[in-house]
């Protein structure tokens, strides 16, 4: 794949959304919300966001837009932020939840415990944010590391898709790495 | 890498970045909790009585027992929030200690201090805090308010007040953007509201955290009517429980605020959910039952 400005879709149907507009637009990539099946069809990879992931399985399902996503993630790179990394990973635990099964890791959901126990720390320099954060508890061999902490992997990379347990995304100083790596993934 | 575990501010409005878009809903059991979680609330609110039984109860209306505040937090996995009396830092001490998600230092219950708010930059937890108008936003931010909401008039079923809320801040936040900059202390201190953050409203046109509606929302189009008007998220109090079918109508008003500004959504949102709340007008309510007079 490669592309010179490529459109990053963000599902937007709950959660952390605006605060990606800036990190995309400054790592060259164009930044668009998506709610529908006909939007999902007009990006080039997608950003599931932060926000709360029982809530985004239940729009999902409700809004019947589980199988054009489906489709989607199986064709084009995405990248899956706390909430959205549970969405991707192919086992959930605390409790168990359905998922798209896209990353091969099995992740638990407030790993670190309720919101009195989430953190800000830097990574590459970046300053990020650990909200109600899940910890990514297994990783399949061929899952490069590209972050750890205590608890594991924290940010890791699978093919084109990539998870992370934090959110450089509330981060003012754009872009991040994490989305200037994702991007520039897209325009090599 | 070192951390940060501290009373951070950005770690506080993370969580409130984190809850926009959606719908937090009153529930007073954990059967409800679950009814909430099941329709897509992003977060409940844990409460002993919702607004309009407050309102027909009368007496002092406290913080929750803090045994149905955990078996609430026990029976979901999306983050909770209980309220406290305004200025009463002692039940907000308590709700921290039992690990609530959220603390809503909240006019729908009896204030315990008519001059002073909670400090709450003392705090790990966030709060979130009610507002009229755009001074009385910062007051609370200055204060380590991490999510501001409307007050409008809980237990109404009125979105009235909700909407007055909504457009004074975003009325206020206009007429500040278009301020010289030698103009900004004066406004200040006309306001009453902290320089520094007058300062950022300016700069980014917005408030410094994320501004969500409260107060009387009872339908899928109030939900939309709030969304469009600028909220970034809805609370629904008595709304939903006090519906119907409050399945229904909660499924209903997440889908409206999801899509809020898709019409064809909301009117699909809006058909077959039977009666919402009863509603109350404003007029007929006494000075002194007037929730959104409370705190300053």
């Amino acid at each position: 794949m490669s592309l010179s400005k490529p459109v990053i879709g963000v599902l937007a149907l709950q959660g952390c959304v605006d605060r990606h507009g800036p990190h995309i637009e400054a790592a060259g990539g164009v930044f668009k919300t998506v709610k529908t099946a006909a939007q999902f069809d007009e990006v080039d990879a997608f950003i599931l966001p932060g926000g709360e992931s029982t809530t985004m399985l239940k729009l999902i399902d409700n809004f019947g837009l589980w199988k054009s996503l489906e489709r989607n993630f199986r064709a084009k790179p995405v990248w899956g932020i706390c909430a959205g990394s549970i969405l991707l990973a192919e086992k959930v635990e605390n409790p168990a939840q359905k998922s798209f099964g896209i990353l091969p890791i099995t992740v638990q959901r407030n790993g670190y415990g309720r919101q009195l126990d989430s953190y800000k720390t830097e990574i590459e320099g970046c300053e990020v944010s650990f909200i109600r954060a899940p910890v990514f508890t297994d990783i399949a061999a061929n899952v490069e590391v590209l972050a750890k902490n205590e608890t594991g992997p924290v940010w890791i990379r699978h093919g084109r898709n990539m998870a992370s347990a934090f959110h450089p995304e509330l981060s003012f100083d754009t872009p991040s790495p994490m989305h200037r790596l994702f991007i520039e993934s897209l325009r090599a | 890498m070192s951390r940060n575990t501290g009373k951070t501010i950005t770690i506080k409005t993370g969580l409130a970045e984190m809850l926009k878009g959606g719908v937090i809903m009153d529930v007073v059991t954990a059967d409800q909790a679950k009814v909430a979680e099941d329709a897509g609330a992003v977060a409940v609110m844990a409460l002993e009585r919702v607004p309009s039984d407050i309102r027909a109860a009368g007496g002092v209306a406290r913080m929750s027992p803090p045994e149905l505040v955990q078996e609430i937090m026990n029976s979901v996995s999306i983050p909770v929030m209980a309220k406290c009396r305004i200025g009463h830092f002692a039940e907000a001490q308590i709700l921290e200690a039992i690990g609530v998600d959220f603390i809503d230092e909240s006019e729908v219950l009896t204030p315990a201090d008519e001059d002073y708010h909670i400090n709450k930059q003392n705090f790990k937890v966030p709060f979130v805090c009610g507002a009229t108008c755009l001074a009385e936003a910062l007051r609370r931010i200055g204060e380590g308010a991490a999510l501001i909401r409307t007050k409008g008039e809980p237990g109404t079923g009125n979105i009235v007040e909700a909407v007055r809320h909504l457009r004074e801040i975003n009325q206020d936040i206009k007429r500040v953007c278009h301020l010289e900059d030698d103009e900004l202390m004066t406004e200040a201190k006309d306001l009453g509201a902290p320089f520094e953050l007058l300062r950022i409203v300016k700069e980014e046109g917005r408030l410094p955290v994320p501004n969500f509606a409260a107060g009387g929302v009872a339908t899928p189009a109030d939900a939309a009517l709030c969304m469009q008007l600028g909220a970034e998220t809805v609370f629904v109090g008595s709304g939903i429980f006090k519906s119907d079918d409050p399945a229904a109508f909660a499924r209903a008003i997440v889908k409206a605020t999801a899509h809020y500004d898709d019409p064809k959504m909301v009117l699909e949102a809006s058909k077959g959910l039977g009666s919402a709340m009863t509603g109350i007008e404003i007029a007929d309510i006494e000075d002194n039952m007037r929730m959104a007079n409370r705190g300053w």
